[in-house]
């Protein structure tokens, strides 16, 4: 069968980004080899791993599980879109850094983005929070010792980060 | 070693480009390749009559379908068995594509490559395989069984008998007054990178070159065996492993079908082809591993000394055996881990089955064998009322007796003898940081609670750094950059920054100057692979070893230039100086300028270095006979034997009285991999091998039905844990230098994982004072064995003291008994609110669980010494916490 | 692990996509898509043509009345989870909606998705079926309310035609003096649930039980409701209550659990979610006292 192709435009990490592609295309996909966004990284592709985890519209949600054409149209955020525009590591990529946060990599981009969405919603997580945060991504490397520290540290940076802004405003 | 890099918690060099989504993974090159996919069998066990593929030509985008008829010469031959061995009488390898019969479920069948994945899986679903089923053999009572055979041509479906002994055990079980003989099981596991395998093939007609990547733990090893398949020298084969996904021992078999395959099919179609591995591929068609059955006979004095020990231990090797025994050979060796036995022998028997083939795993055989080993000494505590700490200790190797000579042969065919170590110290730390000694208090606190604690503890020794060998290369260029590399490949280990570390500190140069390449052929073409822990024993000595070489040429360069004794220079953050004299100096940059004779300038600095600028003797040659133009410098490490890195792991676990579910309360790790390169990047090789480790002793098995199908070949059946599983983990080091290198240094990828399934078992087991023979354990299977024990009318066995104390739920499990509304004071939760009913309490809406939230509460009282966030556990504990509203 | 090929529909409004899923019976509907997406992914369901309902308007209602909560099609489990108005009108739907996989999945699926699936080890059924819910469902045809009763037909078999469209689901209040609490059990904290219970239990001014009753996941084809008012007497005998479900579930083995380990569990929840309703309940009664 000739599947008829769909044009998809939609915002990635800022920009604006069109793509022609069958319906059944992945986001995971689409941003990985139609946009070359190979950031967001494919593990199970059946919404377990949380390896493709993007933020959609600011919620951190399955790249594997949605397809892109259901997500014309809206935002997505990658781990290519975390830094700041002028290539600052955002408090969360900071203290996955400091923390030893990662090792092999492969899981990081949805760790990043599962828990920049968890910070700016619980800015200071209690350690429960924490864990249930992460508790949708796996890890193979790390035995989450790290994570949970670099989670925790990433909110400390935030919060030191913020008051240097209210300072630099008020 | 003048700067202080060397033993350091420095970060990551890996890191700014995998935090940043610039990591390089396998699937994230070759953006306009070809994709393949595969037909694999959906049988254990069948023999292939007909392959259709008509109908997968309608598929738009479909470029070429391959079955084993297409495969010309070596390519379609049977894949090479890559550690031969005496004892592997009956080795098989599969063919890449299944020629004839397939062996197990997820074989490969036929390739397909088409336009994107979307469109090979369409056409791959569309081959048509007709398959006549034969008998599968499933598990290791089948093929012990034998009414089927895996391949026709081996009895009994045994690969290889091996042997291992030292004196008369079977003697010296009988002779001993005290004797005990069980039976032992470990499930299926597997090492599940989060990145599945993947190739990815470039064939360049011009240069009759091909350039492979590939997800791989050796990818050297990868490139002889591509040159030798598609007939082309090793000289036209590159090879390399990108960033890797992890790898925990799967990605060290080598060559896969598909690294055959795909840069074959590149070559024929002349187009990059490409193929990522998909999770379900990764369950049924990469490698498992543990899956062993263990008789013991143990014989031992009355002190709890081991005198003799004889073990059987039959091994599922799967379909085939392409990595030879190692697994098996390494089990029966390590299994005598930090102890002295008296008479020792171990017999196993590797037994094919219609499953996934069993390849290393993280641990590698060492888990099973320090199973058997520790299970044996909680039995001989048991039998002889004797502390189980106090018998392990009655068995130890001292510190006084290295070189300790175990009198066995290790899996690099060398002799097993142990290079250094401290056991009574490792075990010393272990009880005291987990509280071992004081830990019956705590029991009797948690049971009067309601309650049901244990705790366990196992020892273990690891061969780490075996040969044959690894090599290093140094270069520093004219703009004063180091670059290392060695042929070994990482998948996680830091090996960047590890390695980075190790060049700063034997050439004086800042660490920032230090570039690492690892697993690239073009860069470094002798090499091993990473396994067995031992990157930073083998490359990391390779590569200090050549930066000496490149430090010693640098200091009689610069003693030239500057007109001193190389003796009496050192070299401090790139500069060479004179010692105690910092103004007569010259920086690395000037010296790898002055290291290579030039005929032709290409900027101001290399002037210096032409023939008309130097002021070299003209009687002299340019390059002094022996020596070589360039700061650069290569060698190899190649050790006589292994080191043997060493340690020992405790951990409280509560189980709940009415679920069975299991909780960990605490875990500790006391670790000596003799000196540390890294200390933060060694703890988090631990952490990764503890959290490993719990989930092959809690979560972690590869259910397959009899008739060989994996019936849980996803991650939503495949437990791999969350965080909220994985309990916090606290470490301790020792640190006991290796004698056998430069560095001092052992390996400490596999040491998390292997002790765990071990010292969970004993943990349970003094929680519930049931016999743990089989790991993993699940709450069903905890509960099962409640029910038996029940059924059988009591405790398993005696010297369980505080049983009676915390069994609340008594003979009805918990539930049918009026234990539920009316346990009064044994219940947290119900009648402490002193309302109206037993069974309405206000107490109640805070912790209608019972059992679990009171596990989280409770946590902090029963442990006043331990550093655990009572959070954290209540975070973890949540499972079965129920919320009222 | 790519899904199949199929024709893809985006309609905007609802007559849009009734119209869609009438012209086309084998079409699937794609709301949160966490449970259909792993499915095609798989290749285990290859439907001709998927709806995409993400668009069409109207349906991402939540409406929260004294009576009880309106869930629309694509209202987010996150959404209802967070929604204090609606906690405080049914608990359970907050209660359960937390053991629901992960955040991230919370995130994207949906409600009525969950109940459209009809996993009999879901939670979300169990719990329309114990509060006596209804499932609003759409055709070409016209309308119709269907009680939960009558909506989980079997394992993964809800009510629906082809050409239907769930397009809300009714979880009606919590009534005064009950209590209501949610547990289960599972593997891993996020997986499919062993074996889960809710319960409500109801009591009166004297603090006698007026009602008990339980539904179960995981322990049978469809959510399983239970009245144990009688089992567990006035003075709420939750021993004998739980002594009760276990004469009357029948679970199935599987690779996590036997069947006999289910029941057992079975039997541990009902003390608990009930002990813990008896006492939301209790704290209903002495707040209203209070007031």
């Amino acid at each position: 069968m000739l599947e008829e192709p769909h044009d998809i435009a939609l915002t990635v990490n800022g920009v604006h980004r069109t793509a022609r592609a069958p319906a059944r295309r992945l986001l995971s996909d689409l941003l990985r080899h139609d946009l070359g966004l190979t950031g967001t990284h494919v593990g199970c592709e059946h919404g377990v791993c949380g390896c493709c985890t993007v933020l959609l519209d600011g919620d951190p949600v399955r790249s594997c599980l949605l397809f892109a054409v259901t997500a014309a149209g809206h935002e997505v955020t990658t781990v290519e879109g975390l830094a700041a525009p002028d290539g600052t590591p955002s408090p969360v990529q900071r203290a996955f850094r400091e923390c030893h946060g990662l090792q092999c990599g492969f899981c990081t981009p949805g760790f990043l983005c599962t828990v920049t969405a968890l910070l700016r919603e619980t800015p200071r997580p209690t350690e429960d929070q924490v864990l249930e945060g992460i508790s949708g991504n796996l890890c193979r490397c790390t035995g989450y010792q790290n994570i949970v520290k670099s989670v925790r540290r990433a909110a400390e940076l935030a919060a030191a980060d913020g008051a240097a802004t209210d300072e630099g405003t008020a | 070693m003048g700067t202080r890099v060397f033993g350091e918690p420095v970060r990551r060099r890996e890191d700014a480009r995998l935090l940043t989504g610039r990591g390089r993974f396998l699937d994230d090159l070759g953006r306009d390749a070809l994709a393949a996919a595969f037909v694999r069998s959906p049988h254990a066990h069948a023999r292939v009559l007909d392959i259709d593929v008509m109908d997968a030509l309608d598929v738009d985008g479909l470029v070429a379908v391959y079955t084993s008829e297409d495969l010309p010469g070596g390519v379609g031959e049977p894949l090479p068995l890559l550690i031969p061995h005496p004892a592997l009488t009956h080795g098989r390898t599969a063919y890449p594509l299944a020629r004839g019969i397939v062996r197990h479920v997820g074989e490969p069948v036929a390739m397909v490559v088409a336009r994107d994945r979307y469109l090979a899986e369409d056409a791959a679903e569309r081959v048509r395989v007709e398959y006549e089923t034969l008998p599968a053999v499933v598990g290791i009572e089948a093929a012990t069984r034998a009414e089927h055979l895996v391949h026709d041509d081996v009895p009994g479906n045994v690969g290889a008998v091996l042997v291992q002994e030292t004196g008369d055990a079977a003697a010296a079980v009988d002779a001993a007054p005290h004797r005990l003989e069980f039976r032992l099981s470990i499930e299926r596991s597997a090492s599940t990178p989060l990145e599945g395998r993947g190739v990815y093939a470039r064939w360049d007609a011009d240069d009759g070159s091909l350039r492979v990547y590939t997800s791989t733990q050796a990818s050297t090893g990868v490139r002889a065996a591509i040159a030798a398949r598609l007939g082309l020298p090793n000289g036209k084969v590159e090879v390399i492993a990108p960033d890797v996904g992890g790898g925990f021992g799967v990605k060290i078999v080598h060559p896969w079908p598909e690294e055959v395959l795909v840069p074959w099919a590149a070559r024929l179609l002349g187009r990059e082809v490409k193929w990522a591995e998909d999770r379900r591929e990764h369950f049924v068609s990469a490698a498992h591993e543990r899956g062993q059955v263990q008789d013991v006979r143990v014989g031992f004095d009355g002190e709890g000394r081991v005198l003799g020990l004889d073990v059987r231990i039959r091994h599922d090797h799967g379909a085939y055996t392409p990595y030879g025994i190692i697994v098996p050979i390494v089990t029966s060796t390590q299994l005598l881990g930090p102890y002295r036995i008296g008479a020792y022998r171990a017999e196993v028997t590797s037994l094919y089955t219609n499953t996934v083939m069993v390849t290393p795993y993280r641990g590698a055989g060492r888990p099973q064998g320090v199973f058997c080993m520790e299970r044996t000494m909680d039995r001989i505590a048991r039998h002889l009322g004797l502390d189980r700490a106090d018998v392990r200790a009655a068995n130890l190797i001292q510190p006084d007796e290295f070189p300790y000579d175990q009198g066995l042969t290790f899996q690099d065919g060398r002799p097993l003898v142990y290079d250094s170590g401290d056991y009574p110290e490792l075990l010393r730390r272990a009880r005291e940081l987990v509280g071992w000694d004081g830990f019956e208090a705590d029991r009797a606190a948690a049971a009067s609670r309601g309650r049901r604690v244990g705790v366990g503890i196992g020892i273990y020794v690891e061969g780490t750094g075996v040969g044959p060998y690894e090599g290093g290369h140094v270069e520093i260029d004219t703009a004063g950059r180091v670059h290392v590399s060695t042929g070994l490949t990482s998948q996680g280990q830091s090996h960047e920054t590890v390695f980075a570390q190790i060049a700063a500190a034997e050439l004086g140069v800042p660490l920032a100057d230090v570039r690492v390449t690892t697993g690239d052929t073009r860069r470094f073409g002798y090499a091993v692979g990473t396994f067995a822990s031992r990157a930073a024993v083998m490359s990391g000595n390779a590569i200090a070893l050549a930066c000496r070489k490149v430090r010693a040429k640098a200091l009689r360069i610069a003693g030239e230039a500057l007109e001193a004794d190389p003796g009496d220079l050192d070299i401090a953050d790139g500069v060479v100086h004179v010692k105690g004299d910092p103004s007569a100096s010259l920086p690395l940059r000037t010296v790898a300028v002055l290291s290579n004779p030039l005929r032709y300038a290409f900027d101001a600095e290399t002037a210096a270095a032409t023939q008309f600028a130097t002021g070299r003797p003209v009687t002299e040659p340019p390059v002094a006979p022996g020596d070589e133009p360039g700061l650069e410098g290569r060698d190899y490490y190649s050790p006589v034997r292994s080191t043997f890195a060493a340690g020992a792991h405790a951990a409280v676990v509560e189980v709940d009285p009415d679920t069975a579910e299991i909780a960990i309360l605490r875990y500790v790790v006391v670790h000596d991999c003799g000196r540390l390169v890294n200390p933060m990047v060694v703890e988090g090789q631990i952490h990764g091998g503890v959290a490993q480790g719990v989930g092959g002793a809690l979560y972690e098995r590869m259910v397959y039905d009899g008739s060989g199908q994996l019936l849980n070949a996803s991650f939503m059946d495949f437990l791999m844990p969350y965080a909220t599983e994985v309990p916090r983990i606290e470490t301790d080091h020792l640190e006991t230098p290796s004698p056998l290198n430069p560095l001092g240094v052992k390996g400490a990828g596999e040491a998390g994982v292997i002790p765990v399934s071990a010292v969970i078992a004993s943990a349970v087991e003094d929680a519930e004072g049931i016999r743990i023979d089989a790991m993993p354990l699940s709450p069903d299977d905890l509960f099962a064995l409640r029910r038996q024990v029940e059924s059988a009318g009591g405790v398993a066995s005696a010297g369980m003291g505080e049983r009676g104390a915390c069994d609340l739920g008594g003979g009805a499990g918990g539930v049918a008994s009026a234990g539920i509304s009316e346990r009064g004071a044994s219940d947290p939760g119900g009648g402490a609110g002193g309302v109206a009913s037993a069974g309405i309490s206000e107490r109640g809406a805070s912790n209608p669980g019972g059992g679990a939230g009171g596990v989280a509460r409770g946590a902090g009282d029963l442990q006043p010494r331990q550093r655990v966030d009572d959070n954290a556990v209540a975070a973890r504990q949540r499972r079965n916490r129920d919320t009222s509203g | 692990m790519k899904p199949p090929p199929f024709r893809y529909h985006a309609p905007r409004t609802l007559e849009e996509a009734l119209d869609v899923l009438a012209a086309d019976p084998s079409a699937k509907v794609l709301a949160g898509g966490q449970s259909l997406v792993p499915l095609l992914n798989m290749r285990l369901a290859a439907p001709s043509a998927l709806v995409d309902i993400n668009r069409v308007a109207g349906l991402d209602v939540l409406r929260v009345r004294d009576d009880g909560v309106r869930v629309g099609a694509l209202a987010r489990h996150a959404r209802v989870e967070r929604s204090a108005e609606a906690g405080a009108v049914q608990p359970l739907l907050r209660l359960a909606l937390r053991h629901v996989a992960h955040p991230v999945i919370r995130n994207r699926g949906t409600v009525v998705g969950s109940l459209a699936h009809a996993d009999p080890a879901a939670e979300l059924p169990a719990v329309l079926a114990l509060v006596g819910g209804t499932v609003e469902v759409a055709s070409a045809a016209g309308r119709r309310t269907v009680r939960a009763d009558a909506f989980f037909r079997g394992p993964l078999e809800p009510a629906l035609e082809p050409g239907d469209l769930a397009v809300s689901a009714f979880f009606p209040a919590l009534p005064p003096r009950t209590g209501a609490a949610f547990a289960e059990t599972s593997r891993r904290h996020g997986d499919y649930a062993l074996a889960g219970a809710a319960a409500t239990v109801a009591l009166d001014r004297d603090l006698r039980v007026t009602s008990a009753r339980a539904a179960y996941l995981g322990v049978a084809a469809t959510p399983l409701v239970l009245d144990l008012t009688g089992a567990a007497g006035p003075a709420g005998d939750w021993a004998a209550a739980s002594a009760h479900v276990l004469e009357r579930v029948e679970p199935e083995a599987d690779i996590h659990a036997s069947a006999d380990y289910r029941r057992h569990l079975t039997g541990v929840l009902t003390a608990r979610v009930l002990r813990a309703a008896a006492a939301g309940a209790l704290r209903d009664l002495r707040k209203a006292e209070g007031c």
